[in-house]
């Protein structure tokens, strides 16, 4: 199959590359952007690992083609932080309260957060819980993440 | 796993969209948000040859007020559907139903008539579009534009009445004036998952506290969405505040098929908790309309919001 030409803004910068149709925006991120930061757990839209955000948007990357986001602006785990590597308020409370153990679902948080609290600056705890259950975290962190969300309201 | 191959057509307008599912027919499938499509045809329990990606036009998007009724492109965004204050307005039962769907991830793809196109009897917006009567609008190269009552378009598990050239385009709600009550109930085991059951409700008033009409949407209760006509027929003409919520929801349940049974629940639970969200759905939209200020919002003043 032949592959299509895909351009696109990620994390600022233009990027220019092909994929084939059915190659998803995360793994083409993955692997031909090299921004391993997004993280695939399922692969069919119910663990949240792949969320970024589109257009300013979080969406699950594992549900969305690269071709569709042809011309579009993405923001991945690795343009949360400052260019001098300052974490945002978001990572450093997540890194602050202990949300994260193993990791692997923490881009995914980190960027469900960030849209979840541009939206909704100061959330109570349900809104969190309701906001981040499209997330799922198999070490089953997520005392520790509900803290740092509060924090992250708190220092954002 | 990843999708099997296919290939990828991202038409300009909606009469390209109908004209590539005239030439393609059934070998073609069409991409709206892909919230649905997509998990299945990563998990390979769907292949198609082409997709044809509509999540773009223009076409299919906007919300006009047109005497009695709210029209949405087809193409809107559940977040869009949920955020617009006309909506919530003039067809509340959308707005109430919509943060229901999924997470706010899904969302922010997911599209108003990919829902009702997919055609998931646990989803929301059918069960919705079915209680209000809803008029469905397709379009197809050789046919142009047709209109599908709600209540001829749900034909099975996940099948519609679509033709394989047709594309939803827009879908046509009734607004509800006067003294107006509505609820959405649903039961699910954590939040974003589909519901085990859940039920839809609008009702009117008339001056004396009688019910004027009634309709109650169920969805998770079989193949397709229901209405329960027997129970809105029980209702109509009675004192709202007389009914009995429970016997509501024992004629709701009564003479229902193919009720799912899976690791969820049982077809008996199912009932259980569906007849409860009668009673629940019933007595919240009875007490919404009771304490209507019968003013009601106009589809004129609807459209004012943001039209």
């Amino acid at each position: 199959m032949a592959e299509l030409p895909v351009r696109l803004t990620v994390n600022g910068e233009t990027v220019e590359k092909t994929a084939e149709p059915r190659m998803t925006l995360a793994d083409f991120l993955r692997e031909r952007c090299g921004l391993t930061g997004t993280h695939l757990g399922c692969e069919h839209g119910a663990c949240g690992a792949c969320t970024l955000l589109v257009e300013g948007a979080a969406v699950r990357s594992c549900l969305m083609f690269a071709v569709q986001a042809d011309g579009l602006d993405v923001t991945t785990v690795e343009g949360i932080a400052a260019p001098d590597g300052t974490l945002s308020p978001v990572q450093a409370a997540m890194r602050d309260c202990h949300g994260l153990q193993c990791g692997f679902c923490t881009p995914g948080f980190v960027m469900s957060i960030t849209a979840l609290l541009r939206d909704n600056p100061k959330p109570t705890d349900e809104e969190i819980r309701e906001g981040l259950s499209g997330n799922f975290c198999r070490c089953t962190g997520y005392q520790g993440i509900l803290a740092a969300v509060h924090q992250a309201a708190e220092t954002a | 796993m990843k999708p099997a191959r296919f290939e990828y057509h991202r038409p300009g307008s909606v009469d390209e969209a109908a004209a590539l599912l005239a030439e393609l027919g059934d070998e073609a499938k069409v991409l709206a948000g892909g919230q649905s499509l997509v998990p299945m045809l990563s998990l390979r329990l769907a292949y198609f040859d082409h997709l044809i990606d509509v999540s773009r036009l223009d076409g299919l998007r906007g919300l006009t007020v047109d005497g009695a009724s709210l029209r949405l492109g087809a193409g809107m965004t559940e977040a869009a559907v949920g955020a617009d204050v006309g909506v919530a307005r003039a067809v509340p039962l959308l707005a109430r139903a919509t943060p229901l769907i999924g997470h706010f991830q899904i969302r922010n793809r997911g599209t108003l008539g990919g829902s009702i196109a997919h055609a998931d009897p646990a989803a929301e917006y059918p069960a919705v579009a079915l209680a209000l009567d809803a008029e469905l609008e397709a379009f197809s190269a050789s046919a142009g534009r047709r209109v599908i009552p709600a209540a001829e378009f749900f034909t099975g598990l996940w099948s519609t009445a679509l033709e394989p050239d047709e594309l939803l385009v827009g879908v046509r709600f009734p607004v509800w004036t006067g003294r107006c009550g509505f609820a959405v109930e649903e039961f699910a085991r954590r939040a974003g998952d589909f519901a085990i059951a859940g039920v839809v409700v609008a009702l009117e008033l008339n001056g004396d506290d009688r019910v004027a009409r009634a309709a109650i949407g169920m969805l998770g209760l079989g193949s397709t969405p229901l209405r329960a006509p027997a129970a809105e027929a029980a209702a109509v003409g009675q004192r709202a505040g007389e009914l009995d919520g429970a016997e509501l929801g024992r004629l709701a349940m009564s003479g229902l098929e193919d009720i799912p049974a899976d690791l969820q629940g049982s077809a008996d639970y199912r009932v259980r908790v569906g007849a409860e969200l009668v009673a629940r759905a019933w007595a919240a939209a009875s007490a919404e309309a009771a304490g209507s200020d019968g003013v009601g919002v106009t589809a004129a003043s609807a459209g004012a919001i943001d039209g």
